[in-house]
């Protein structure tokens, strides 16, 4: 392991592996999650969800569900409109059905709510709603949606004459053709990334608080963004953004599924308002898995262009992706297609050209950025995938052939064809290292000696390069909100601090982490200093955590905010020391006049005088706030190598092994960082090899419940072993990439690559994801050979 | 229905609708929190607790049924000692992130180096097999608990083999 620290162990600065500070209360079962929220006279919600995917509401009959005993309101449609809140805007420019008034468009769409005293008389009063619904067809996939003569999903929307949701195109596509024109080869991949569901454990929900007297509204909330919520509840719900407070607790794991507003926030804080009581809606699995966000449902074809040694001169990407009913992707504006084009990868290439075009159909809205940095998961596996395609058409080992075309480490800051430019890596490096630990040259021995036998063996290679940390402010940007965040730092008399950030840990350890950049900024001990995050009341303003950009722009701000009070603290130190400021130097912990280190004065000493005793002119206290908007995006990157065995009777694949090298820079705490890597690597693997959400033809959610929605346990999942390099990010202040995704977006080319390769030498070239065996059965009984 | 059941040391009597599930009333009637509500299908595990020693999904036992029994929730595992060998180990090991699950998997963690003082990788995968974790891959969580098992003074070794 590398070892990047500079404070001893007590400070716990940057590279120290410090225990969790939010464990304490976690092991303990004194977590604060949503739904341990209760208020005194607190109403509880349930939605009336649509059985069907696409249908007219005739009518709405409450009356039944009304004349229950202890139902205090049933909310529709109407009554939402009549408040100006039938629909919401979405966060990609489109606008979202808050309780259905005209018609349903997929199956768990929001159509009622029930208040009611207790969460089982409100279930059960849910159930008495009676909604009289005329049957359309459903439209489950997008070649449907956009077929000539498809009925018009989105009827409501003025100038809406067919299902296209937007069109999308980015790259030099003349360019890009001459490139093919004059390729010796063309190698093409036609893949559908499935649509996923980041289900975190704890589902969605909020206590909503509004005071009919003082017109305060306090929403304790499942938001991985509360800060951009609060916004965008003043600006749809028109109310003041003073009397917005919005509270986010602990959150049972978020995955992009706590990033967009959803409408059962929106109807209970109504009814709050309404009613003026305290209201809680705590969502059920099955509405958390057919009405929230998604992830992907892409349907990719990909082609690269070469020459016959293999060097890649161009790639061509054009994509349909099923949007569901309303187009709800959480990315930046200026993106319609997220940042898919970080899809060149780590290759060094000239041209490139992607485009897109989203279809709305009879599904439920999302494309979240389910554990990744806005698309850049179906971008990695696009460009991954092609490279094993390629090896596979070119007769070229896939490790070779990715040497081949590298980004080379002295070509960084790298230009790619479709703008980004990469900070820094050393990508040959990451992958010789991890070729090496996984013993690559013997396992294709062994894989040739084991096709011998008739037996299936393979070994799938996937180099990722990431695009997180969104993102400067002059290109990045949600619902208009720049994509910049904050931090402020106290230091109290005594030395201990409290530092107040933007952004919301949900389990990635922010409290722990971002104490310990103070610590290495000021030499106050991590454990000296409290993080305050989720509540805007007592956070400066942030965009939040998703789109691994707590560390990139959070961290950042964290720590040019503790500089500033380093410094104020040094020129405190030099009044005591009674010597000029620039004369002053800073160890670990302490400051000194150069060359005379015997006489200090602790961070701890120039707290206490910050309040006791100041140079004249200097203002009291020892406290600052910094808004960060970083320069540029960070690149994290990796190199993944894993190997299975296919049983060739039964199509069922085995882990054999999974070596994952990760640079994600400077690890501020390689202890969570593994931890990190280690969930990341197991949803890859989930999607993989299980994960997935369908639906059948009339649109009904097939994988509702966790009994059709396969989330791999423990039994499944595989062991990881985990390497390696640091590369610090240039541009950021302590150096740091961010890692929370890396492993999600990384990791599933390189398991589904490796059964590729196992039956590769039949002729199979594709199979589709998840992985499953009968799939790839099929893919063996009807190989070319 | 008038019960009693006894959480964590304490009797809780109390008069609970025959409908009401037992995650229910330990979450609401007893105020313990932190045994949590993640599937309604009994496929995920947050929700188990310990009755009479055994892990149980509380979302799938009424509370009537837990009539006259002993249940341990995680505010159970703690004792004037100290934390439980496997809160230690939890914290030790990184085998939490979100939290969510954690209650869980200590607790059926616990239960089971109760009857297999030095259980396998393997074994600890199996047992924890009906308890989702979203965030940790379980690695950590295996670790933890072999962990726990060796700061028992039973186990052979906390190393993830």
């Amino acid at each position: 392991m590398t070892d990047t620290t500079t404070t001893p162990p007590e400070i716990g600065g940057i590279g120290h592996s410090v225990k969790r500070a939010e464990d304490a209360r976690l092991i303990e079962g004194q977590g604060n999650f949503v739904d341990d929220i209760a208020l005194p006279g607190m109403l509880h919600m349930a939605l009336v969800r649509s059985p069907v995917a696409h249908a007219r509401i005739n009518s709405i009959d409450t009356e039944a569900a009304s004349a229950v005993d202890g139902v205090v309101a049933v909310v529709t449609g109407e009554l939402m409109d009549a408040h100006g809140l039938a629909w919401m805007p979405t966060l990609s420019g489109d606008t979202q059905a808050v309780l259905a008034t005209d018609k349903v468009r997929y199956q768990g769409q929001e159509v009622a709510a029930v208040v009611a005293t207790d969460p089982y008389i409100a279930a059960d009063a849910a159930e008495l709603v009676e909604v009289d619904y005329e049957m359309l067809d459903a439209i489950t996939t997008p070649q449907q949606s956009l077929a000539d003569g498809a009925e018009v999903i989105r009827d409501e929307k003025e100038g809406q004459t067919d299902n296209l949701a937007y069109t999308w195109e980015t790259g030099d596509a003349a360019a890009t053709e001459a490139a093919f024109a004059n390729a010796d080869r063309v190698v093409s991949l036609t893949t559908h990334y499935p649509r996923s569901h980041p289900s975190p454990l704890e589902t969605c929900g909020i206590v909503a608080d509004v005071n009919s007297v003082t017109g305060q509204a306090t929403l304790y909330m499942t938001s991985q963004a509360p800060h951009a919520h609060r916004t965008l509840f003043a600006l749809v719900a028109g109310l003041p953004e003073q009397n917005i407070r919005i509270v986010s607790p602990d959150i049972g794991g978020g995955f992009g599924n706590k990033v967009p507003i959803y409408p059962g926030y929106v109807v209970a804080t109504a009814a709050s308002l309404l009613i003026g009581q305290p209201v809680k809606w705590v969502e059920t699995r099955t509405g958390n898995l057919i009405s929230t966000g998604f992830g992907r449902d892409y349907y990719m074809t990909g082609e690269l262009a070469l020459s016959d040694d293999g060097r890649i001169q161009a790639m061509r990407v054009d994509m349909l992706s099923d949007q569901g009913a309303f187009y709800a992707d959480a990315q930046p504006s200026r993106y319609k297609a997220g940042l898919f084009h970080v899809c060149t990868g780590s290759y060094d290439f000239g041209n490139a050209h992607i485009k897109c075009r989203g279809a709305f159909t009879n599904k439920a809205p999302g494309g979240v950025a389910y554990r990744c940095s806005f698309r850049i998961t179906e971008a990695s596996f696009l460009i991954e995938r092609l490279m094993q395609t390629a090896a596979d058409e070119l007769g070229i080992d896939p490790a070779e052939l990715r040497l081949r075309n590298f980004i080379q480490p002295e070509q960084f800051p790298y230009e790619t064809p479709t703008g980004f430019v990469y900070d820094s890596g050393d990508y040959p490096t990451a992958l010789r290292k991890a070729l090496e630990a996984a013993g690559y040259d013997e396992l294709r021995a062994e894989q040739a000696a084991a096709r011998e036998q008739g037996k299936l063996m393979g070994i799938g290679i996937a180099h990722f390069t990431e695009a997180v940390g969104a993102g400067p402010a002059h290109t990045y940007d949600i619902a208009g909100l720049k994509m910049i965040d904050s931090a402020e730092l106290r230091v109290h008399p005594t030395g201990k601090a409290v530092l107040k950030i933007g952004v919301k840990t949900q389990g990635q350890g922010h409290e722990t982490t971002f104490a310990q950049i103070v610590a290495e900024e000021t030499g106050i001990p991590a454990g000296d200093i409290k993080v305050i995050h989720g509540d805007t009341d007592d956070t400066p303003y942030g965009l939040g955590t998703y789109a691994s950009r707590s560390t990139p722009v959070g961290g950042a701000a964290t720590a040019m905010v503790a500089r500033k009070i380093a410094d104020k603290a040094r020129h405190i130190a030099a009044h005591l020391l009674e010597a000029a400021p620039e004369d002053i130097e800073r160890d670990a912990d302490k400051f000194f006049v150069a060359g005379s280190p015997d006489q200090s004065v602790s961070i701890q000493d120039a707290a206490f005088a910050a309040y006791t005793n100041l140079p004249e002119g200097m203002e009291y206290g020892l406290e600052d706030v910094t808004y960060y908007n970083p320069p540029n995006l960070t690149f994290p990157y990796g190199s993944y190598v894993v190997v299975v065995d296919v049983d060739p009777d039964t199509g069922v694949w085995k882990v054999r092994r999974m070596v994952a090298l990760d640079d994600c820079g400077v690890r501020i705490n390689p202890m969570i960082v593994e931890g990190q890597i280690h969930g990341g690597l197991t949803e890859g693997f989930a999607m993989s090899s299980m994960q997935w959400i369908t639906f059948d033809d009339d649109g009904n959610c097939i994988g509702s419940n966790f009994m059709d929605y396969l989330i791999p346990t423990a039994w499944e999942t595989p062991r990881f072993e985990l390497l390696e390099t640091v590369t610090p990010s240039p541009h950021h202040p302590i150096g740091a990439k961010g890692i929370g995704e890396s492993a999600t977006v990384g990791s599933p080319a390189a398991f589904v690559n490796a059964v590729v390769d196992a039956v590769a030498h039949l002729g199979v070239r594709n199979i589709d994801m998840p992985v499953l065996p009968d799939r790839v059965w099929e893919a063996i009984e009807t190989a070319d050979t | 229905m008038e019960i009693t059941v006894n959480i964590n040391g304490t009797d809780h009597s109390a008069d609970v609708e025959p409908r009401k599930l037992l995650v229910d009333h330990i979450r609401t009637g007893a105020g313990l929190t932190g045994t949590h509500i993640g599937c309604d299908t009994t496929s995920c595990g947050v929700c188990t607790v310990l009755v009479d020693g055994k892990p149980v999904k509380s979302c799938t036992m009424l509370a009537v049924q837990a009539d006259g029994r002993r249940v341990t929730t995680v505010e159970g595992l703690k004792t004037a000692d100290g934390l439980h060998p496997i809160q230690q180990a939890f914290s030790d090991e990184h085998g939490l992130q979100c939290g969510f699950c954690t209650p869980a998997m200590m607790l059926v963690g616990a239960a089971l180096i109760e009857e297999n003082p030095d259980p396998s990788d393997d074994e600890v995968r199996w047992a924890i097999s009906g308890n989702l974790c979203r965030c940790t891959g379980y690695m950590n969580i295996v670790k933890s608990i072999r962990a726990a098992a060796a700061a028992a003074g039973n186990g052979s070794s906390g190393a993830d083999d």
